[in-house]
């Protein structure tokens, strides 16, 4: 009675999970239940249930309801999808005047925004591809075929890689200094001389559309939320589900609307770019003293004007971390929406990847992750530069980085004249070297696989097979042996417990929403993924960040590397792991493991660091030994920001199980992969990326409530 | 009298969610006790006071008796909740956006408690900011910038960010920040505050230098009675929001207004308060030497000649009239045992 008293929160937990384990050996597993492989799905089979709802027929498997709940949603994707062709093709038809023909024209509405804002995303991206590569489009965009024939001087050449590569390191010096100019130019040389110069200009063009424009959405949206509690409100919901949103399941949609192509590319990336960056405006601006806001009122700023010089400067830390998930997300993006058929890095990635040829796939892969660190490392300098009004600079001086940049143009051109002498008649490799005509390492990279695999066969077979046999199969039995009813009681009571009525409320929504679903065994899947990733991340990234703590410059040196990491395209990682386990689960859970210890590692350095020095100090005044302080303060006081690091680690995990469909699984995200190529998979795709966003958002939802209580507890914030 | 340059009529600051209609239904009767149980917090109670061109008023009272509320109201950082406010004549909360920023602009700086200085500007760029705000060039915003980077003594650092200043050294720049348009008006929370007794003392000579010649018109809220006396024409005193009482110093510590008063000026060396002709006598000549002191002299400064004197000494005014005379006794009793009641 008196334990009772003293830990109540402890005997609620113990008596649900009693609970639960007893509903799990109660309900027994149905003998016509069987895990349902990929194709069966869409059989029709005369065993199979039916029902009618708003016209749609769903067909399903009927269980008991204990064991698994009937899909009473089954109708939501059929009806997205109609609904959607609906307002693609029927809603609100309209005049529109048409170029072209010259002639009115009856558009449906959404139709003719689509086509309106395809066209400009395509001028927008075909205009800086030619000023880096050459080519006429932009020009007739302004004037007709017929002109470009009658004055064919007016293509526009490209530039040659030499001005580029001279462009960026100047760039690079004026913004940071020499360490970065000397990244700039190496990137440079190295994308060129390896041959991947235009597929990396084509990635390159895509992002300086798609990036900027992302910043400036987020940022005026972001603007306007502060602003606005209404505005806020409206956003709030859907920033949360686009948050745990994975990548693909918005590819699916954007495809209906926009087509194929670098322009859908490009929206689809601002749709999931803009979410992290709104968010991060926002909590940046809420962060500003109110005092500051006050300082600049009576300082005699317009609203302009504090918006600009004060606000946005002072929230500047947040807003950059903003730009640096948005520099993510466009990279990120680039390489997954070539399934949606955007040229550059990422397509040669995925051919290579569904070829087997790591050594391709490893130079693009590399490719894409300099480019990457090279622009996050450039916005951020940008962002930290300061302006000196006492140097007395001459002309030169002030200038001079233009005058440089001047002079290596004229240089550029000169040699890459010069090239077309000396290279009479074969490639100018002073203008571009073309793809597969520069240096490939591949061929080595693939030997090296063949070595590893051949040499190290035995071991790594062995290892996969422990693991798959011994480890993952169990586990996913046991996942999927767990009835419904069992799961739901012990998802609502842990939210109980946390958050009490409303908590258990909205994780009882969520849940419910995938379990009616048709693909609650395909969640279930997923899930076991994700926790197996999440555990082995947390337990890398909590010892690993406790270790590289004790040291400053270690700690230091472990949140670059996470830094640098974190640029990486999520679907880099899968090029490594494939060298080593070919196409297995293992694969999947190794990549899925290393994408997310790194915000594990980097939230619990963040939060050990959060902890006040004067804390310590007055730890080690009282004396505290080392070990002690780590346990009995630094660790307690750590453990909100750590928790938040846990749940970044749930949200990278169930992403890169999604992303892990490429190598093959049986989980949500085969089926979001599936919908891509299914003309009819608008409304599937959405409804998977819904149900991968909720499992996100129960955690998120129960993690955050519990930080917020601890924080009280501990009167942190 | 010369022309009032702030007004406040009835002044009410309270917050909360319908704080307004609360007012409304009180009837200008306000009770913080009541309010609070309804959710809302009083911050100014029915403040009615005016300040004077070129006066320095000084505001005091505990931590939260909405000291940095009343400035926030006066300079419409906040909107009062009921009452009307004047600045020269112009009705504050009837000024619409543009004019308001242009007040700011030209007429009043502010001082802030915790500094608020920008994070991302350097100590000349913080400075240099109002003016830069207002459309002055670069060349001369700074230039001005650097003339007050030397009046508060930073110079060295004017490249220095605020994170790497200590806190005397930031409120040293939110001082010059607000100087930097030369306005008229001039309201400063706790501006000495940070700094150490040394620094203080200086700023405050500087202080009271710059006063004698510009002659703005000052509010300024400090916790330090030393600090108040030294530089107020009058100080108000504030508890839950209401001003308890605004006077001249002597004042307040000879006929406090009320209880709380006068247990807040209890511990007041009085004689750094008091002029002679507080505690003078009539005119007498009893044992009389041959000192004779001015009756405008605070008492402190003269204490010690007074009483190395051992008779009664001569008050004269500035005509060299003799109008009183006072015994050492008197100065003794003041100094020491004058708790019961000065006069
Ligand atoms: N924005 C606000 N919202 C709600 N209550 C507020 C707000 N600002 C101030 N208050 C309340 O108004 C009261 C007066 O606050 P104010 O800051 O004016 O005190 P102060 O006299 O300046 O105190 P200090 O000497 O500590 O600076 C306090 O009770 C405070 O809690
Ligand atoms: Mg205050």
């Amino acid at each position: 009675m008196e334990y009772l008293k003293k830990y109540p929160k402890l005997f609620q937990w113990l008596f649900l999970l009693a609970v639960f384990f007893g509903l799990c050996f109660a309900i027994d597993v149905p003998e016509t239940y069987k895990f349902i492989r990929g194709q069966a799905e869409f059989v029709k089979d005369p065993n199979q249930s039916v029902y009618f709802f708003l016209g749609k027929e769903v067909r399903y498997y009927a269980f008991d309801v204990f064991w698994r709940l009937p899909p009473l949603l089954g109708w939501l994707p059929i009806w997205i999808n109609d609904s959607l062709f609906f307002l693609m093709n029927e809603w609100m038809p309209m005049e529109f005047w048409n170029e072209d023909t010259q002639e009115f024209k009856t558009r449906p509405l959404l139709l003719q925004i689509s086509r309106n804002l395809t066209s400009f995303m395509t001028f927008l991206i075909e205009l800086i591809r030619e000023i880096l590569l050459g080519g006429l489009e932009t020009i007739v965009a302004f004037t007709s075929w017929d002109f470009i024939d009658a004055y064919p001087w007016l293509e526009l050449p490209g530039l040659p890689w030499t001005i580029v590569a001279a462009g960026a390191t100047i760039l690079s010096f004026k913004l940071s200094g020499k360490g970065l100019a000397l990244f700039a130019g190496l990137t440079m040389i190295y994308i060129s001389v390896f041959g991947q110069w235009k597929p990396s200009m084509q990635t390159l063009s895509f992002i300086l559309v798609a990036a900027p424009l992302s910043f400036i959405f987020g940022l005026g949206l972001g603007i306007a939320a502060y602003k606005s509690k209404r505005v806020e409100k409206a956003l709030y919901p859907i920033l949360l589900v686009m948050q745990t949103m994975p990548q693909y399941a918005v590819l699916v949609p954007a495809l209906v609307l926009f087509g194929v192509g670098d322009h859908a590319a490009v929206i689809i990336t601002m749709v999931v770019a803009v979410p992290p960056m709104i968010l991060l405006t926002i909590l940046g601006l809420r962060a500003i003293p109110p005092e500051v806001i006050e300082a600049g009122r009576m300082s005699g700023c317009t609203n302009w004007q504090l918006m600009v010089k004060v606000l946005i400067p002072t929230a500047r830390r947040d807003i950059l971390i903003g730009v640096n998930q948005v520099i993510m997300v466009c990279f990120s993006m680039a390489v997954i929406s070539a399934f949606i058929g955007a040229k550059g890095l990422g397509f040669n990635l995925l051919l290579a990847l569904n070829q087997l040829n790591i050594g391709l796939a490893l130079e693009a892969g590399l490719c894409i992750s300099l480019i990457a660190i090279l622009l996050d490392k450039m916005s951020l300098a940008w962002a930290n530069k300061q302006t000196d009004y006492f140097g007395n600079l001459t002309f030169f001086q002030r200038n001079k980085n233009i005058i440089f940049f001047a002079a290596s143009v004229v240089i550029g051109i000169i040699l890459a004249y010069v090239g077309t002498f000396i290279f009479k008649g074969s490639f100018n490799y002073l203008f571009e070297v073309p793809h597969n005509k520069g240096i490939s390492t591949a061929d080595f990279w693939n030997k090296g696989v063949d070595w590893i695999f051949d040499t190290f066969f035995v071991y790594i077979k062995a290892f996969n097979t422990w693991l798959i046999v011994d480890v993952l199969q169990p586990m996913r039995a046991l996942y999927l042996r767990m009835p419904a009813v069992a799961t739901l009681v012990l998802v609502v009571g842990a939210g109980y417990i946390i958050g009490g009525i409303r908590s258990a409320l909205v994780v009882c929504g969520l849940t419910l929403f995938i379990a009616l679903s048709p693909w609650w065994d395909r969640a279930l899947v997923t899930f076991y993924m994700a926790t197996f990733g999440v555990v082995v991340s947390c337990l890398i990234g909590f010892t690993v960040g406790t270790l590289c703590f004790q040291n400053k410059k270690s700690a230091a040196f472990m949140l670059g590397v996470c830094d640098i990491f974190q640029t990486f395209p999520s679907f880099v990682y899968l090029i490594p792991v494939m060298m080593l386990f070919g196409i297995t689960d293992t694969s999947v859970l190794i990549a899925v493991i290393v994408y997310a210890t790194i915000p594990a590692t980097r939230y619990t350095i963040e939060g050990l660091r959060s902890v006040p020095i004067g804390l310590h100090e007055a730890a080690t005044m009282s004396g505290v030994n080392k070990f002690q302080r780590l346990t009995k303060i630094e660790f307690p006081l750590a453990f909100p920001h750590m928790m938040l690091g846990l749940n970044q680690t749930i949200v990278f995990a169930l992403f890169m199980v999604i992303i892990g469909a490429f190598i093959g699984t049986e989980d949500l995200g085969q089926y979001i992969l599936k919908a891509l190529s299914d003309k009819n998979g608008a409304g599937i795709g959405l409804t998977l990326g819904i149900c991968v966003a909720f499992i996100g958002l129960i955690f998120d939802n129960l993690i955050r409530t519990w930080v917020g209580q601890r924080k009280k507890q501990l009167g942190i914030d | 009298m010369s022309e009032t340059v702030i007004k406040c009529e009835s002044v009410f600051k309270i917050f909360g969610e319908n704080a307004k209609k609360m007012l409304e239904e009180a009837n200008g009767k306000v009770d913080a006790k009541t309010f609070q149980e309804k959710g809302c917090i009083v911050g100014v109670n029915n403040a009615s006071f005016e300040v004077a061109k070129g006066e320095m008023l000084v505001v005091m009272g505990l931590s939260g008796s909405g000291k940095s509320t009343l400035l926030r109201c006066i300079s419409r950082l906040t909107d009062a909740t009921g009452g009307k406010i004047f600045i020269e004549g112009q009705d504050l909360l009837e000024l619409n956006n543009k004019e308001l920023i242009d007040l700011r602009r030209n007429k009043m700086g502010m001082v802030f408690q915790s500094f608020a200085l920008l994070p991302h500007k350097t100590v000349v760029e913080n400075i240099a900011f109002p003016l830069q705000v207002k459309g002055t060039s670069t060349e001369d915003s700074i230039s001005r910038a650097m003339e007050m980077v030397k009046l508060v003594g930073l110079d060295g650092r004017e490249n220095y960010f605020p994170r790497e200043l200590s806190g005397g050294q930031q409120q040293r720049v939110g001082i010059a920040r607000s100087l930097a348009v030369e306005p008229d008006i001039w309201f400063l929370d706790e501006p000495f505050s940070a700094l150490d007794p040394l620094i203080r003392k200086e700023m405050q000579d500087e202080f009271l230098r710059l006063q004698e010649k510009l002659q703005k018109t000052i509010m300024f809220i400090t916790h330090d009675f030393d600090e108040a006396l030294k530089l107020a024409d009058r100080i108000a005193i504030m508890k839950d929001g209401i001003i308890e009482q605004l006077d001249t110093p002597a004042n307040i510590v000879l006929n406090p207004a009320t209880e709380y008063v006068r247990k807040f000026t209890e511990e007041v060396p009085r004689e750094k308060v008091l002029v002679i002709e507080d505690v003078m006598d009539a005119p007498s000549k009893d044992n009389l030497g041959d000192l004779k002191v001015s009756k405008d002299e605070i008492i402190e400064n003269v204490a010690e000649k007074i009483l190395t004197q051992e008779k009664n000494v001569e008050v004269i005014d500035s005509n060299n009239n003799v109008v009183g005379s006072i015994k050492p006794s008197k100065i003794i009793d003041t100094v020491f045992g004058g708790r019961k009641n000065g006069s």
